[in-house]
């Protein structure tokens, strides 16, 4: 097991003393490792890659390459070129919603869950212009997926099941393994949004058995604007390209083009090498420490901050998402009263929130003055939020350099503030 | 609230907790709802404007001190106002009078209120 405190020596930002970072769900600090690696790129082999037959471009190439070998290894990958590097979870999403959308017709179903970010809803809301349906699967009381009502909304019109690993509010850690095997068993595509597991568990994408599986970069220790669409090498053969450019192409006439082969196939134009090569140095990084051991201290994270939720009992506190940390990843949403939409009808003249409530930009910005990071708004969920009845939550979220000494930092404000505004 | 004058401060927890003009006008000339999507904060205007004149205003809302406390302000400083000297606020100087530096992610709260005053007194002139 490694130790926090040691792991925050290595990140340059933390040292400063006016920041307690707890909003790692959004984007994740920066180790000196993946800044050096990223430095080294640009002052010692900085070119274009694919391309130039001399010293530097080769080194260049090579880096890119190798660095899409290490990063596949991580994800579980038998083979690199399953492994394509896109700029995030969210284009990666785009991708397969434009190259699958054109095989679909009227009618078909594709199947998602109510717990998934903006970016796993709106890419396939774009399909619905040509009569594209989109289904939800329901969650259960606990806010864990309901698994039962995924499989009910199964059937020969369902095209497409896409589904988040960890949801970035509740932080449910969905089956996906058993979810992508309904799929295969029905012909269905699957695809799994990793954004909030890559950076938090081991993940084995061959073992989920998913046709494609897509995460982010900066959310575990990489640059930002560096991301990976893993996925079956024939379910990614049968892709049609996202974007038209130079180094995605075979041959090119005047009047049509020929492909490479994947993963270039799906990387037109320069790519982020500087970002390639940050991200191995940070798998580099996670795999030193042990995603088992990432997993485990983000487990122990939240038991601890339920049982202090226990033993506080801060006046009006909420938190959501299921109370057993063995299905929860290192997310804790939560409010001070209660948060509902609002509505020009139901609103009583008298009364502007709800006794006892603080809004969740208070809590943020109130938590801010003691130099503690968190997140405030709907956290682009803004489905679930209305379905929790909710308009907006607050919500901390955990990693490797957050020790029990932040959580108690943290509660212990919340409680100040509960007693103030 | 990051960088506050005390007094600043307490002058938007007072309207955060005291908002003004709280409430529905019946029959109103004018009804505007502007929502935050940055949060999902809400704003209900009703207004009575005559012979161009903002004669009475009332809001109710969801939303943070910051938007709940900028509207209640607002609504105080604009009744009795001509609309076209509504639309004539400018952005910085309504942020500046409120005397507490927000961010930019809080100015958005803290202008909500005036944005949809604006959408009324545009849409009210395009009328006349």
């Amino acid at each position: 097991m490694f130790d926090s405190e040691e792991v925050k020596k290595d990140f340059p930002l933390l040292s400063r003393r006016d920041v307690v970072y707890l909003d790692n769900a959004a984007t994740t600090q920066k180790p000196k490792q993946v800044i050096e690696a990223v430095i080294d790129y640009y002052e010692n082999h900085y070119s274009n890659v694919h391309r130039g037959i001399y010293t530097l471009s080769e080194e260049a190439t090579d880096m890119y390459e190798k660095a899409r070998e290490n990063i596949a290894r991580f994800v579980g990958l038998r083979d690199a070129s399953s492994l394509v590097f896109v700029r995030n979870t969210t284009e990666a999403l785009n991708l397969l919603s434009y190259s699958l959308g054109t095989r679909l017709e009227s009618g078909d179903e594709i199947l998602l869950t109510e717990m998934e970010h903006h970016s796993n809803i709106v890419p396939w809301q774009f399909l619905q212009s040509k009569g594209v349906r989109i289904r939800y699967a329901k969650l259960t009381e606990s806010g864990l997926l309901d698994v039962d009502d995924l499989v009910s909304k199964i059937n020969r019109r369902t095209k497409i099941l896409s589904v988040s690993h960890v949801s970035n509010v509740l932080g449910s850690i969905n089956p996906v393994k058993e979810l992508c095997s309904y799929a295969r068993d029905n012909g269905i595509v699957s695809i799994v949004d990793g954004a909030q597991a890559v950076p938090h568990m081991p993940v084995n994408v061959d073992e989920i058995g998913c046709d494609f599986y897509a995460f982010s970069g900066h959310k575990m220790l990489g640059p930002s604007g560096i991301g990976g669409l893993a996925g079956k090498p024939e379910a990614l053969d049968e892709l049609i390209p996202f974007m038209g450019g130079g180094e995605m192409i075979r041959t090119v006439t005047y009047e049509s083009s020929t492909y490479a082969d994947v993963p270039l196939k799906f990387e037109a134009g320069t790519p982020n090498v500087e970002g390639a090569v940050g991200l191995s140095a940070a798998v580099n990084y996670l795999r030193r420490l042990g995603m088992q051991n990432v997993k485990k201290h983000e487990m122990d994270l939240m038991q601890h901050i339920l049982n202090l939720e226990d033993e506080m009992s801060i006046r009006n506190l909420r938190s959501y998402g299921p109370r057993d940390v063995t299905h929860r990843g290192g997310v804790y949403a939560f409010n001070i009263g209660n948060q509902p939409s609002f509505s020009v009808d139901d609103l009583s003249e008298d009364s502007t929130l709800a006794r006892g409530a603080i809004h969740p930009h208070d809590i943020a910005a109130e938590l801010n003055k003691r130099g503690i990071a968190v997140r405030s708004g709907h956290h682009c969920a803004m489905p679930l939020m209305g379905l929790l009845g909710l308009a907006a939550t607050a919500r901390a979220s955990f990693y490797i350099y957050n020790g029990k000494s932040d959580v108690d930092l943290f509660m212990s404000a919340l409680l100040e503030i509960s007693r103030g505004l | 609230m990051n960088v506050g004058n005390e007094g600043f401060e307490e002058m938007i927890l007072d309207h955060y907790r005291n908002p003004r003009n709280y409430g529905r006008i019946e029959h109103p000339t004018s009804a505007i709802t502007e929502y935050n999507p940055v949060c999902g904060d809400a704003l209900h205007f009703t207004v009575n404007i005559r012979n161009s004149r903002i004669e009475d205003i009332k809001f109710i809302g969801r939303g943070c001190s910051v938007s709940m406390a900028a509207a209640s302000i607002l609504t105080e400083r604009v009744k009795g106002m001509e609309i076209h000297e509504v639309e004539q606020i400018r952005e910085e100087v309504f942020l500046k009078s409120l005397g507490i530096y927000l961010g930019p992610v809080r100015e958005k709260c803290a202008l909500l209120s005036l944005n949809a005053l604006k959408k009324i007194a545009g849409g009210k002139r395009d009328e006349s």
